[in-house]
């Protein structure tokens, strides 16, 4: 806290949080006041007598039911979802092992590899993109969840991996020689000792994974063409706006129901999350 | 219960020789505290004999048989680490139980060792609780426990009592003494404290830069230090350094700097005599001087000037000038000596040391 006048509190602290706080929750605002309210108030034109962008006085649930019935957004829902899962988990399978690996054993060129590793990750999904469509058209997994599951972890490896090598370096060392000691080969000590201690950092990367996976667009929009493959950041945005005809209302809908999921995660970890990210562990 | 004996034992990392020709024979039941600065190797030592470092040459033996190759999990020791290294994941009771589950014991079996180990160390109640639930003195003795259920060959201890607070630190080591003579596993300590490791260790070997300085047991250091380095460590306060010149005169050897001349002592003169004419240290611990009276020899005593009187209650402290050089003498509570006072010491004859100036080895 800032210590001294009330003043001062006030202009360092509550005014500056407080413009933050608005600024980043007012597309969200946006987002769920377009949703409900009605067609003939969203096309009303701004010099209208009545015009009220801010609020609404008929709340519909027209443009979520249309949204349901109309378009495959149910079906996104579940593409997103099982893509975003399986290379969730395939990634953070392979961070932990890698994170540990490098962070605890002793192997030549360990550095570089970390940090090759890291250099992947710093290399643009907009470049990226070309070589793998490629792969992705060769190996014939061109429209269909394969082609992002095989590809997200592209991305998500090296940043799952990053986050548990730091993690797993904030936990001492003697822990893990002592269940050696005690009677545990390397891969008992792992499982039973520094990857249950590590559960804040694991639970972090993993939803850090999901999140980026269910945002993910480009390879998303890429990969995938016929409707009902498609995530829902792309098939809302490719489904939703049709040339220059902009469905404001299902296109809100789709956001909103679309970040509920990741809401969802965020909230129900968000103390491990920050544990995960601030890393320590007390003995 | 076993052996443990470390033959040539080296160690280097990439540019470091951190532990040389480490030869030592630990006996049955034997409670060996390896002690010196940090960064002396004696972690390292340990370590090695642990499993958790490799053996750069030479080998360790445990009860005859050489465990260079083997993991830490087959070498049938146990281990407790300065900062404890509990699971914090786990209850005291699955921390104690972990190596047995390890090593699959049945379940009452397990059970009846961690309530044993639980109650030889007053911990029954808290065998349900976490670690981060225990202060520091009940978590030293959880990672107690959980060295003892498994009656291993060997303890080792890595420095166990130093982040503990000193009062604690002292019970401790009176409780671990007693477990020592309740349990008679032989057991290998590391320390930096010189007080933990005369009172704790059977035998104590003194290390610096790696070597090996001296091995005996603590009175034998503590009367008859091989070098400066161990005359040094051991004793506190530490024993006085101060150098001289030989001298043969009127038939007999004396010491002399400026301020101080003293008769060298009629058993040390014969092995001395070839340094007459050089300087050497002479070595004298503050309780080993004494304010003189008339029954001194008046070849063993010479003034000197206090500066600072340190009262201890059971001793004072007296922190005196001797021409240029600086001594300390703990004389009885009852001396009234005050700050500028000019007073004469005696050395009490058969406890004064000469150390080489080159080798700094005792003469």
């Amino acid at each position: 806290m800032i210590e001294g006048a009330r003043w001062r509190r006030w202009v360092f602290f509550y005014v500056p949080v407080t413009g933050f706080v608005v600024a980043l929750l007012f597309p969200f605002y946006w987002m769920i006041i377009t949703t409900i309210r009605p067609d003939r108030e969203l096309y009303r034109p701004w010099n209208s007598v009545n015009y009220n962008p801010f609020w609404t006085w008929s709340p519909t649930l027209e443009h979520i039911r249309d949204l349901l019935t109309t378009t495959l957004f149910s079906t996104w829902m579940l593409n997103t979802m099982l893509i975003s899962l399986a290379a969730t988990a395939i990634s953070l399978f392979c961070g932990l092992l890698a994170g540990y690996a490098l962070s605890r054993l002793k192997f030549p060129f360990a550095g570089a590899i970390g940090t090759g590793i890291f250099i992947t990750y710093l290399v643009p999904q907009t470049l990226l993109f070309i070589p793998l469509s490629d792969i992705i058209r060769n190996f014939r997994l061109g429209d269909s969840p394969w082609a992002l599951i095989l590809t997200y972890p592209t991305f998500l490896i090296p940043f799952c991996t990053w986050l548990l090598m730091g993690y797993f370096k904030s936990i001492p060392k003697e822990l893990e020689e002592c269940a050696r000691i005690d009677g545990a080969p390397r891969w008992k000590a792992m499982l039973y000792i520094i990857f249950p201690v590590a559960i804040p950092g694991i639970l972090s990367a993993g939803i850090f994974a999901f999140t980026l996976s269910w945002n993910e667009f480009i390879y998303a929009l890429v990969f995938l063409s016929s409707p009902d493959q498609k995530t829902v950041p792309v098939g809302v945005t490719s489904e939703l706006v049709r040339g220059d005809v902009f469905f404001w209302g299902e296109l809100m809908a789709g956001a909103l129901l679309g970040s509920i999921p990741v809401a969802f995660v965020y909230s129900f970890f968000v103390e491990y999350y920050v544990s995960g990210i601030t890393g320590s562990v007390k003995g | 219960m076993a052996r443990v004996a470390m033959r040539s034992l080296n160690k280097m990392y990439d540019e470091v020789h951190a532990v040389i020709d480490v030869n030592l024979d630990i006996r049955d039941q034997e409670f060996v505290v390896l002690v010196g600065p940090s960064g002396c190797g004696k972690t390292t030592t340990l370590r090695m004999v642990a499993g958790l470092e490799s053996i750069t040459s030479g080998h360790i033996s445990i009860d005859e048989k050489v465990v260079n190759d083997l993991p830490p999990m087959d070498r049938d020791i146990a281990m407790v680490f300065q900062n404890y290294a509990l699971y914090p994941h786990m209850s005291v009771y699955d921390n104690m139980a972990f190596g047995l589950k390890m090593r699959k014991f049945d379940k009452a079996e397990i059970a009846k060792r961690v309530r044993e180990a639980a109650e030889i160390l007053g911990i029954q109640q808290l065998l349900q609780r976490k670690p981060r639930q225990l202060s520091g003195g009940q978590r030293q003795r959880v990672a107690l426990g959980r060295a003892i259920v498994r009656h291993p060959q060997v303890f080792l201890f890595d420095e166990p009592l130093s982040n503990l607070d000193a009062k604690l630190r002292v019970q401790m080591r009176v409780e671990l003494k007693k477990l020592h003579e309740r349990l008679g596993t032989t057991a290998i300590y590391v320390t930096h404290d010189q007080v933990e490791a005369m009172t704790l260790g059977d035998r104590v070997v003194v290390m610096k830069d790696g070597l090996v300085q001296q091995v005996g047991d603590p009175m034998e250091l503590y009367n008859e230090p091989a070098n400066r380095f161990v005359a040094g460590f051991i004793g506190s306060p530490a024993m006085n350094f101060i150098g001289v010149r030989l001298a043969g005169e009127n038939g007999g050897l004396w010491a002399e700097t400026q301020g101080m001349k003293i008769k060298v002592p009629g058993q040390l003169a014969p092995r001395l005599g070839s340094y007459a004419g050089k300087d050497v240290t002479l070595g004298v611990r503050p309780e080993d001087l004494r304010i003189a009276g008339d029954i001194d020899d008046k070849d063993l005593t010479f003034s000197a000037n206090v500066e600072v009187v340190e009262r201890l209650g059971s001793e004072i402290l007296l922190d005196v000038a001797i021409g240029q050089a600086t001594m300390v003498a703990s004389v009885e509570p009852t001396v009234t000596a005050k700050v500028h006072e000019t007073l004469r010491l005696a050395l009490n004859p058969g406890r004064v040391h000469f150390f080489d100036n080159e080798t700094e080895a005792a003469i």
